[in-house]
């Protein structure tokens, strides 16, 4: 298991409390300027391993920062203490999103992203819970997570912990039946405090989601679930944070989240063969300069 | 008299009430304790549990993959969840559940495999679960505990709160007499042993262990001394007794209601065939190699050569006493 770095959890509190305290555009600035931080970290670890799913990492970046950034209760130096929120990465193949996100929050050092995917590191291309601190669950096969977020939820509430659960699934994967079954659960036991993030990119591994499996209308199918849905901008931090705000009707929450795969670089946005192609060494100096 | 009249004079229990009221029990002592079920409310004998502790039992409706994720996301918040279905659908429909969310992420699910093996016989194979070990098996991080009565299966679930770790445990229906005294102990790891013996071993498991041991005493009216061991534990498997019973008797039998690709069988053979040499004894492996036809439990345990008398044949054959 590695271990909390405290310096950067300190400058991760001091970061927080500035981007609470701040107005919404200091807000916004404040964690746009983290996202992209996070997502040249992700660049340089798909770059240096020559493997990973960049796509999804940029589609996912901003939601991961906003809720590590400014919404959950969670200490990188106690990541399992019991009255923590939860997060549950479901589409596990962007851990490389998940793991630049936990190191520059403090969870373990920034140094431990130059492993990524290395012999024997701890940072597979898949998140793994024994060895990576804030990492909830081993997530990789699709439909996995939503189920163990519904678990986690009700254990909350058993326990009154006060605990909120928050997954992030992607699109293409709700198209596996284990979510739906987690859905009809979510709703009968009324989970108030569980939030399902779709991360709607609108791209799968092969083609778009559309085009393969349909998913629309995907907000309505949420809602016969028993869902209280949100739809917003996934690249807009300050609607990003209201949407994460906690169920108003008593039922759990899904945040439909827009997003653009491969959000930030003009070459990999909205490209479905970037789902997992790694950027040839120019490629990477260019997406350097337009994450910059 | 003949072993098979002892088989149907010995009185016979089904280990899931068991398994119930020590679940009940500790759950009064410890609120950590709950059950997660898929609509097997009834058949998981887990009335008297809901009863006593409405919001304690999770019942996830048929959608079995949910159920090991639910029950993994229970654990992951501090719980022991004793997650509960028949035996072929919570391991065959969820196996991937049971890989990546309970024995890879090393949430500690006790899983309760209800009615195992061919315990719903007339149902046929869908409704059979003797693959169970060999999936199960596979799966490192995951025990697998097979008790093979009443006060075993008591002392399989006291095990599991006190020392919660992922767990399958094999709940049986099908009724088996007592082998063990009441408040026995099971330790981890451990087979036990059942009976003491020289010229051969029968390790048997689950519902083979009494006819294993009705096997043994026919055998010792013919003069054969055999060993009984009852692998109550199947993962972590107990490698000291399978060499022990290689190096010290001449010959090993083994038995159980599970399909032998993979199983307790293979499991044994993977140990005795790494031996030096002069220690790699005859063995003979007794299970399924098919898919079950119609028929009761008992019927279909005797047509897979499955009672004590095929066992003592087993060993008269491999110890050339035939």
């Amino acid at each position: 298991m590695l271990t909390a770095d405290a310096s950067q959890a300190a400058a991760w509190r001091s970061l927080r409390q500035e981007v609470l305290d701040g107005d919404p555009a200091t807000r916004a600035a404040k964690l746009h300027e983290r996202a992209q931080a996070t997502r040249r970290s992700i660049l340089k670890m798909i770059s240096d391993a020559g493997q990973g799913h960049i796509g999804g990492d940029f589609s996912v970046t901003d939601i991961l920062t906003v809720l590590f950034d400014a919404v959950m209760n969670v200490d990188p130096e106690d990541h399992r203490k019991e009255d923590r929120d939860h997060f549950i990465l479901s589409k596990g193949h962007c851990a490389g999103a998940l793991y630049s996100t936990l190191a520059h929050s403090g969870f373990f050092p920034v140094s431990e992203l130059d492993t990524f995917m290395a012999p024997l590191s701890a940072l597979n291309g898949h998140p793994n819970r024994v060895k990576v601190p804030g990492v909830e669950t081993n997530t990789g096969p699709l439909g996995h997570g939503l189920p163990v977020a519904v678990g986690t939820a009700i254990g909350a509430k058993l326990l009154k912990s006060g605990s909120r659960v928050f997954v992030v699934t992607g699109d293409g994967e709700m198209q596996e039946g284990s979510n739906w079954e987690a859905l009809m659960s979510a709703s009968h036991q009324k989970l108030d405090n569980l939030t399902l993030i779709v991360d709607r990119n609108r791209l799968q591994q092969g083609a778009r989601t559309e085009e393969t499996n349909g998913l629309d209308p995907l907000d309505a199918r949420l809602a016969a679930f028993g869902m209280e849905v949100r739809i917003v901008d996934g690249h807009n931090y300050n609607d990003l944070i209201d949407a994460m705000r906690p169920s108003t009707t008593g039922s759990p929450v899904a945040v439909i989240a827009n997003t653009i795969k491969g959000k930030g670089v003009s070459f990999i946005e909205d490209r479905v063969e970037w789902h997992h192609k790694v950027p040839s060494k120019e490629q990477t100096l260019q997406a350097f300069q337009e994450l910059s | 008299m003949t072993t098979t009249s002892v088989l149907n004079d010995a009185p016979t229990f089904d280990n899931r009430q068991d398994f119930a009221d020590e679940l009940i029990a500790l759950a009064r002592t410890n609120d950590k304790v709950v059950a997660v079920c898929n609509d097997s409310v009834g058949s998981s004998n887990l009335t008297k549990f809901r009863d006593e502790f409405p919001d304690r039992l999770i019942n996830v409706g048929i959608a079995e993959q949910n159920m090991v994720g639910v029950g993994a996301g229970l654990a992951n918040a501090g719980l022991i969840p004793f997650v509960c279905a028949a035996g072929p659908f919570l391991t065959g429909r969820s196996l991937e559940q049971i890989k990546a969310d309970v024995a890879y992420s090393q949430h500690n699910v006790i899983l309760c495999g209800m009615s195992p093996g061919m315990a719903y016989g007339e149902l046929g194979p869908t409704h059979h679960s003797v693959e169970d070990f060999s999936w199960l098996r596979a799966l490192p991080g995951l025990d697998i505990v097979v008790p093979a009565d009443g006060a075993q299966t008591r002392a399989a679930v006291r095990n599991a709160v006190a020392d919660p770790r992922p767990t399958y445990i094999r709940v049986g229906r099908f009724k088996v007499p007592h082998v063990s005294e009441d408040n026995v102990g099971l330790e981890r790891g451990k087979f036990v042993v059942a009976r003491e013996g020289s010229d051969v071993t029968i390790i048997a498991t689950g519902t083979e262990v009494s006819r294993a041991l009705w096997a043994a005493a026919s055998l010792a009216a013919e003069g054969v001394s055999a060993r009984v061991l009852n692998a109550a534990y199947l993962s972590p498997l107990d490698e000291d007794a399978i060499k022990d019973a290689a190096r010290q008797t001449g010959a090993i039998i083994t038995a159980e209601e599970a399909n032998v690709a993979g199983g307790l069988g293979a499991a044994v053979a993977s140990v005795v065939g790494q031996l030096e040499d002069g220690a790699r004894v005859p063995m003979r492996i007794l299970g399924l190699n098919h898919f079950a036809p119609t028929g009761s439990t008992a019927f279909l345990l005797d047509h897979f050569g499955l009672t004590a008398d095929h066992i003592s044949a087993a060993a008269r054959e491999v110890l050339h006493r035939d």
